[in-house]
């Protein structure tokens, strides 16, 4: 077939050809672009359908009943009064589901209803199904279950040390050591004590992070099916379909090829929505009793219990720092509250000293952390899972030294900076890093050489620098598969399908696929379908954790994406008796390069190369490099394929009178790699930033003391007593990309997610210090803990050596 | 349990129902109507996801009793389009990528029909003030105010290209009281 012959249709969308002389000079087509996002019509015009929106023939609803105690023994359950009442289907209760379960596999200390013992108030105890809502409430309100109270644990320092005859939370794994203790995780690299001997100053510091919840705006839903033939389907919120499919068969002793996951469009999840919850467990066992499908949607106050997010933590720090200010030594000890189960939580204790190690070059590193369980709701991946807390506690440390060194903090972060291409003290490598570049942005922009120090009483700027994985090297049940993998089929009409396990949450991995496919196959973007997180039509994608989507789901998409490229090049350069180097596909069109008049439709092109080769399709796989880390127990555990950096200047306002902070604007600069689409980075950056200034100044997940009446109650379920900042407590945020290009990466990107999180939290503290002169140790900075702070005699004195200083430096200048 | 029937002029359309007395704006709009695209995030009229247009002013329907939205008009996100064209406040929000996870965004974007009509030209702290009541957790707000200038941009050119009669015919579309 000669190419004139066909009658292609020049796409819908297809760039002009007197355009295309000025595309095919250009790097890239797509990449780069400010673009829509592929879901926004569906959003925009409320059809996008949410878990909930689901709802099929014959549909059961479930409640499930939940602990009123923190700690207590399950003596007996009678829920024949509940199974008495009509319009109930099915009650089930832990001793239905024995097989403990958790999304490490080394640590799965949690059943999907509790099997002889309760661990905190809103622990799952039974489900019920029935026609409705209020009759499957009504029917909680029949199960008898009879408690024998335990010793509740509240506070992490007792759970580490036990009165005696007090029974700990799970029973230990091995014989002598203390079952409240999830994870015990010591590393020091160098001799750190003989540093911090030879150091010229010694900063000491304790701080303590609250803990804090996602609070995404959907909760959590799922709906079980389980047709005739034996396969169980479950829809459900979750942000990890592939590590839910698994879990749900291994648990209810399923066929894993039997077991289906469909992800609809989820409502902001946060790391709120990846691992299994109860209610994915009942679902489908409610489904499998009835043969009914079973929906259960958490109230509000459920997601609050089921939680998993920040770690309170307590943190003791010394940095030893030579005269010019270079960091010989960190040493940090923290004692980590996760609540009554394991969640993430050995990660949590690694990460919450290993990924403190960049972007700065430390002289000696130790760390020693502890995960202790409590009676509290389990705390575990809330984004920038495992080292905000630590993150915050350092670059308040680097601000103390600034000032006790006289040296600008900036300047200090420069002279310690990391450096690319390298190796951080405990063994992670680093390619590229942008991170003077974002210090220089936010310095730039903020005006930082003008103004800090240098504004007047009860107006301030600081600033802090983060960095953070891009996904990690090791996934959380070890196999030798690819972390990613993508199916690209090219259609006779120029459309394109990708098939991605990617996990859709709001972030934009329905998108970037999208971005991708258009550039390497010339395609215009609405030609583009994706097809994601349903287990029975995608490849395994591991889901959206530890910022890990763009660039693991980015390289499989590009590498299925290549090999169609090339096939579809290859014949057009046949066609044509040309190089392949020379045929363009770009904005609709296949073309030569160095004669674009000669070019045929991309739908023409993809039927030349079809009629040579059979039918289009392809797949593409990512996996993580495996050898880059350090050789020592622990060493693969924040070993990621890339790392993001960051840097934010906060200004603030305190009100001396009342303690009120107001925060007025956050300039961030973060080093993604490479922009896809800057309008998506520029989300994330803005997001993560509005998050980190969240818990710094207003959110607190906690919970009633003894003296309260009800010990472990959680202080406030609801969204009312649950802060969280509106369009007018929300500060100006300027976002600043900077662009690293990282060989790992797609196309050079890196996260944007959640390392923008991390920084903004210490440059409010470290502002609040320029403005009033007090340091904020502990958060939230609420007006109380501000107004406590700023009764210290000394604060004002304080406040005018530090700008007195800055003034007479100006002056010898 | 007392049962009401009540008629509701549902997206331009008359509808009829029978409810309970005690059922929800939003149980109507979304279980019985099946109109998914109103959210339900807290349970507690904080959130605002759930919010709907009732007489042109925006209201957290889980908040509203269905009777009470009896003989009146309701809107929501799926009556804002018109004959396949985006609302401007639709096409604020999707060119300036005002929605990321899109939960709150139908409920945020009739918050922004109202004060439009109401003050076709608002100043960023006039946004930011009618949006307070609906909860975003993904965006940081930054792209939904730009959106919602986007859309004042957008209406206030449409308004001077039309005659004062289309002009009228506009704000009762965009939700004017």
């Amino acid at each position: 077939m000669r190419p004139e012959e066909l009658r292609g249709r020049q796409a819908a969308g297809a760039v002009p050809p007197e355009e295309l002389d000025r595309l095919v000079q250009r790097e890239f087509a797509v990449i780069g672009a400010r673009l829509r996002r592929v879901d926004g019509v569906a959003k925009v015009t409320g059809r996008a359908v949410y878990t909930d929106d689901l709802t099929f023939p014959g549909m059961l609803h479930g409640k499930i009943l939940r602990s009123p105690h923190p700690h207590a023994r399950i003596v007996s359950i009678d829920a024949s009064e509940a199974l008495a009442l009509p319009g109930v289907h099915a009650v089930v209760t832990g001793r239905d589901m024995p097989v403990p379960y958790g999304i490490i596999p080394w640590t799965r200390d949690e059943y999907p209803l509790c099997v002889d013992r309760v661990r905190y108030i809103g622990d799952g105890v039974a489900a019920v199904a029935a026609v409705d809502e209020e009759t499957a409430n009504r029917a909680l309100g029949l199960i008898r279950v009879e408690y024998e109270p335990l010793h509740a644990f509240l506070e992490p320092e007792e759970a580490l040390d036990p009165p005696a005859g007090a029974e700990p939370i799970h029973a230990p794994t091995k014989p002598g050591r203390n079952g409240n203790v999830t994870k015990h995780v010591h590393l020091e690299f160098g001799d750190v004590d003989a540093e911090l001997a030879a150091s010229d100053v010694v900063v000491e510091g304790e701080y303590f992070f609250e803990g804090t919840t996602h609070t995404a705006i959907e909760p959590h839903c799922a709906i079980g099916y389980y047709d005739p033939t034996g396969k169980l389907t479950v829809w459900s919120a979750t942000q990890v379909p592939h590590y839910l499919q698994r879990e749900l068969a291994r648990v209810l002793d399923l066929d894993v090829a039997r077991v289906r996951v469909v992800q609809p469009a989820v409502g902001g999840a946060f790391g709120g929505k990846s691992e299994p919850f109860d209610l994915e467990f009942c679902v489908a066992k409610l489904a499998m009793a009835t043969g009914r499908p079973v929906k259960i949607l958490y109230t509000r106050e459920e997601v609050f219990y089921a939680h998993r997010g920040r770690h309170p933590m307590k943190m003791r720090h010394r940095l030893g720092a030579s005269a010019d200010g270079r960091l010989r030594a960190v040493d940090a000890q923290t004692l980590i509250d996760g609540g009554a189960y394991a969640s993430f939580g050995l990660v949590t204790t690694y990460y919450s000293g290993q990924l403190l190690t960049a972007p700065y070059r430390f002289g000696s590193y130790r760390f020693d952390s502890t995960r202790v369980y409590t009676n509290k709701p389990a705390c575990g991946p809330k984004r920038g899972h495992g080292s905000v807390q630590p993150r915050f506690a350092l670059e308040v440390q680097l601000d103390k030294l600034a000032e006790r060194l006289g040296v600008d903090p900036i300047e200090l972060r420069r002279r310690n900076f990391l450096g690319a291409d390298t190796r951080t003290i405990n063994e992670l490598r680093v390619q590229s890093n942008g991170f003077l570049m974002c210090l220089e942005a936010v310095e730039r922009a903020s005006g930082w050489k003008e103004r800090f120090r240098r504004l007047p009483y009860g107006r301030g700027l600081g600033v802090a620098g983060s960095c953070y994985i891009s996904g990690t090297n090791y996934p959380i049940y070890p196999n030798a598969m690819p972390q990613s993998a993508a199916q690209i089929q090219l259609e006779r009409s120029g459309r394109v399908t990708v098939f991605t396990g990617a996990s859709e949450i709001g972030q934009g991995s329905d998108s970037v696929p999208a971005y991708i496919v258009a550039e390497e196959l010339g395609v215009p973007l609405d030609y583009v379908r994706v097809v994601s997180a349903d287990t029975d039509l995608v490849p395994v994608d591991l889901g959206a954790y530890s910022s890990r989507e763009t660039l693991m789901m980015g390289n499989a998409v590009l590498d299925a994406a290549r090999k169609l490229r090339k096939r579809v090049v290859a014949s057009m350069a046949r066609v044509w008796e040309i190089p392949p180097e020379r045929v363009a596909l770009v904005g609709g069109w296949a073309l030569d390069r160095t004669d674009p008049e000669r070019r045929v439709p991309i739908s023409e092109a993809f039927n030349i190369a079809e009629a040579e080769h059979g039918a289009l399709g392809a797949t593409g796989s990512y996996d993580t490099p495996k050898d880059v880390h350090g050789a020592y127990r622990g060493g693969t555990i924040g070993a990621s394929p890339a790392y993001s950096f960051t840097a934010h200047v906060a200004e603030v306002e305190v009100e001396p009178e009342t303690g009120v902070v107001r925060v007025e604007r956050i300039w961030v600069a973060h080093d993604c790699g490479r922009a896809l689409n800057p309008v998506l980075v520029e989300g994330q950056i803005e997001g993560s930033t509005y998050m980190g200034f969240a818990e710094a100044l207003m959110e607190a997940q906690v919970f009633k003391g003894p003296e309260q009446g009800r010990a472990g109650l959680h202080n406030a379920p609801s969204l009312l007593d649950y802060r969280i900042p509106t369009s007018v407590d929300t500060p100006e945020l300027h976002a600043l990309i900077v662009e690293s290009v990282d060989p790992e990466g797609p196309y050079g990107a890196k996260e944007a997610g959640e390392g923008p999180l991390h920084s903004s939290i210490p440059a409010i503290a470290n502002a609040i210090f320029d403005a009033v002169g007090v340091r904020l140790d502990a958060l939230p900075f609420s007006p109380p803990a501000v107004w406590r702070a700023l009764q210290d005699p000394a604060a004002r004195a304080r406040w005018e050596a530090t700008h007195g200083a800055r003034r007479a430096e100006v002056a010898a200048d | 349990m007392s049962t009401h029937s009540i008629r509701v002029t549902v997206n331009g359309e008359a509808r009829t129902a029978e409810v309970e007395a005690r059922l929800l704006l939003v149980h109507l709009v979304r279980e019985q109507l099946r109109l998914t695209g109103t959210h339900i995030g807290c349970d507690t009229s904080h959130c605002g996801a759930c919010t709907v247009l009732l007489d042109g002013r925006p209201v957290k329907s889980c908040t509203v009793l269905a009777v009470q939205a009896d003989g009146r008009e309701v809107v929501t996100v799926e009556g804002l389009a018109r004959d396949g064209v985006l609302h401007p406040v639709q096409e604020g929000f999707h060119e300036e990528h005002g929605l990321q996870c899109g939960f709150c965004t139908p409920g945020m974007m009739l918050t922004a029909v109202a004060l439009l009509a109401r003050t076709p030209n608002p100043s960023e702290a006039e946004i930011r003030s009618a949006i307070s009541g609906n909860l975003c957790r993904c965006t940081g707000y930054v792209n939904i105010v730009k959106a919602i200038q986007y859309a004042a941009h957008r209406l206030s050119e449409q308004a001077a290209a039309s005659p004062p009669a289309v002009q009228a015919e506009a704000a009762v579309a965009a939700g004017g009281d």
